[in-house]
């Protein structure tokens, strides 16, 4: 008995000498989290470090595009919604109703990126007239001629992510604003694999997906620089061209939303704080861009705090728009 | 005599037991019986509830489906885009998906179903036993191959030889590749029946050929092969309905947009392609697209019980009868 007791008692001493770095190991839990194919990468990249620190937790990592990603959120099936935009009016509309809170927390900066087949020897940058041109429901180039007279008259093939993705949100808002439309006749589909897959086999293709798939896979296609529209300068995606946001207007910030209610299992609190302490470390790992510390900073004191809602949307749930470090001052 | 007397004492006294012994147990074999013909009847049961539970969970969700604003009986069935995962422009007209699906069960049939019955012929009236106790293995072992490598086998090999050495045009994703891979599947399902039925054919029909002069190749296709006629198209009908329902390899290797058309080079989804997108993961539960899967599972379904029925038809038809 007494030699128990001296056990235990030294356990407890153990568990005081590492508390300032968290008591993970204990945990027990489920942590689900489910959304964008863009921020998977990095979610999955947590969740595989996460585990390690806390072997007892299950953590589940879902891609069903940033938009099924809500859709899960909102009726509460899930603690986590991994984003790849920010959170529409709609989509807080549902969860309001369902009485489900959020915490917004941005983790990393991603650089949409346009690719071609390694064998297209034509396409040196886009215009985002030529974009528009390739991707818009009323022009839908057929071929690259119809882009440019001094490229060949093959047949454009377009592949994209769906349209649960936020990567194809994102991409419809810059290329075809609010109103606009996006052509039907691409190969459409949530796996990000699938495009890069697709791209790679053939000459006339055109995809886009978030950018570190493009990291991963360097040597299978060619990333084509965008034009910016204010400098008028062709900037390919780079680590620096999307943090400092001079590859415009395809750099956009990454999220984890994280259900408030969520908050009081101890397995999916540790999973956000470990998110947000590791994020900067694992997504420059995986491909995408740390945020600036403040921004870090800031997320971490919202969920310290618990100050649920977004950013994103003002007191009328308007929509804010601007870059990152201006909404999150 | 005592002792045959005995002996005899002995056995009269044996059978008694037995007989004794025979009536103790009837009513235990009675019920051994009972129990053995309920748990086989509960075993035909099973099979013919799963089926009618799959075919109302199908009919139950295709009708939620229809139900939905989005979606209408009449688009479905006669609308010529399918275009769910895009938004505010979602379509659901079924034929994209359809002629993807025939298609690739074209390319499939026309490399299957003559390669196939010219192997049944030449290993049932041609080959020598020796090559027979060779091919005949082999061509299990083709048929016992999962599918997903024959996906693989598509798009790493048959793909690049076709881009590479017949046209350019052919992409990543094209319905020759994932055709020609699908014929090679259904290939030993054409074979082993065509040879069943080729084998079962008297040798009275083939001595009778050769009495009239016919020579080996005279006797094998007007007489044999028409003799056997019934089995061959019912091989035929199974191996278009396994390459119609086949998944793994079109959902590698067809492709993921739907379309009309006939180009060979062209990337087409099929029923099942489309199933296994929306089921592993591109789409959110409750949605309409998920839905949708359903309606698309109760056409296949549909064609499926329509060729069987049509190859039960064909067997009844076009049947033989030598003895």
């Amino acid at each position: 008995m007494k030699m128990q007791a001296l056990l235990v008692s030294a356990g407890a001493l153990l568990a005081l000498a590492l508390a300032p770095a968290q008591d993970t190991k204990a945990l027990k839990g489920t942590v689900k989290l489910d959304g964008s194919s863009t921020v998977f990468p990095i979610a999955e990249a947590v969740a595989e470090e996460f585990s390690k620190a806390a072997p007892g937790v299950e953590v589940t990592v879902g891609i069903s595009g940033t938009g099924g990603g809500f859709k899960r959120f909102g009726a509460g099936e899930i603690d986590m919604s991994s984003a790849s935009r920010a959170i529409k009016k709609s989509e807080a509309d549902a969860c309001k109703a369902k009485r489900i809170e959020f915490i917004e927390l941005p983790v990393a900066f991603d650089g949409l990126t346009i690719v071609v087949n390694t064998g297209n020897t034509w396409v040196k940058e886009l215009t985002i007239e030529q974009v528009k041109a390739i991707f818009l429901a009323g022009t839908a180039a057929k071929t690259w001629k119809d882009v440019d007279p001094s490229w060949p008259a093959d047949p454009i093939r377009v592949f994209s992510p769906g349209t649960d993705s936020g990567t194809f949100d994102y991409f419809k808002e810059v290329v075809a604003g609010k109103e606009g439309k996006i052509r039907a006749d691409m190969s459409v589909g949530e796996d990000d694999n699938v495009l890069v897959r697709g791209v790679e086999g053939d000459r006339n293709a055109i995809g886009f997906f978030g950018y570190a798939y493009y990291a991963e896979n360097k040597s299978r296609l060619r990333a084509v620089p965008v034009v910016n529209p204010a400098t008028r300068k062709a900037v390919g995606p780079t680590p620096e061209s999307i943090e400092d946001g001079s590859y415009a207007p395809f750099s956009r910030p990454l999220f984890i939303y994280v259900n408030r209610a969520s908050l009081d299992k101890p397995a999916a609190a540790a999973f956000a704080r470990y998110a947000l302490d590791h994020a900067s470390e694992l997504v420059g790992e995986v491909g995408y861009v740390k945020l600036p510390a403040a921004i870090i900073d800031r997320a971490k004191a919202n969920l310290a705090a618990r100050r649920t809602g977004s950013q994103f949307l003002d007191a009328d749930g308007k929509d804010r728009h601007g870059p990152l470090a201006e909404i999150y001052k | 005599m005592q002792t045959a007397a005995a002996v005899s004492a002995a056995a009269q006294s044996a059978a008694a037991a037995s007989r004794r012994g025979k009536e103790r147990s009837r009513r235990g074999i009675v019920a051994t019986e009972r129990l053995v013909k309920g748990s086989l009847f509960a075993c035909a049961m099973l099979s013919v509830a799963s089926t009618f539970t799959i075919l109302a969970i199908l009919l139950w969700q295709s009708g939620q489906f229809l139900a939905m604003p989005e979606a209408s009986l009449w688009d479905f069935l006669t609308g010529s885009e399918w275009t769910p995962l895009l938004g505010a422009e979602k379509k659901f007209g079924i034929w994209p998906l359809v002629a993807g699906t025939l298609l690739i069960t074209a390319i499939a049939a026309a490399l299957a179903l003559p390669t196939g019955l010219a192997v049944a012929v030449y290993l049932s009236e041609y080959a020598p036993r020796k090559v027979r106790s060779v091919l005949k293995p082999v061509l299990e072992v083709l048929a016992g191959i999962p599918t997903v490598v024959y996906g693989y086998f598509a798009v790493t090999m048959i793909t690049p030889i076709l881009h590479d050495r017949v046209s350019e045009s052919f992409g990543t994703y094209n319905a020759l590749s994932a055709g020609l891979a699908v014929g090679i599947m259904i290939l030993p399902v054409v074979i082993s029946l065509s040879e069943d039925a080729l084998r079962a054919v008297p040798r009275s029909l083939r001595d009778a050929a050769y009495a009239m002069g016919s020579t080996r190749f005279d006797a094998s296709v007007k007489v044999v092969v028409p003799a056997a006629l019934s089995g061959i198209v019912a091989s035929w009908l199974l191996a278009i309905t396994r390459a119609i329902g086949e998944t793994m390899i079109v959902a590698l290797a067809a492709g993921i947009r739907p379309q009309m058309t006939l180009n060979p080079a062209d990337e087409v989804q099929t029923m099942t392609g489309y199933m296994a997108q929306i089921f592993s993961g591109d789409a959110p539960a409750p949605s309409v697209e998920y839905k949708s899967s359903y309606a698309v599972a109760a056409v296949l379904f549909a064609i499926t019980l329509g060729l069987t029925l049509l190859g039960n038809l064909v067997l009844r038809r076009f049947r033989e009868e030598y003895d």
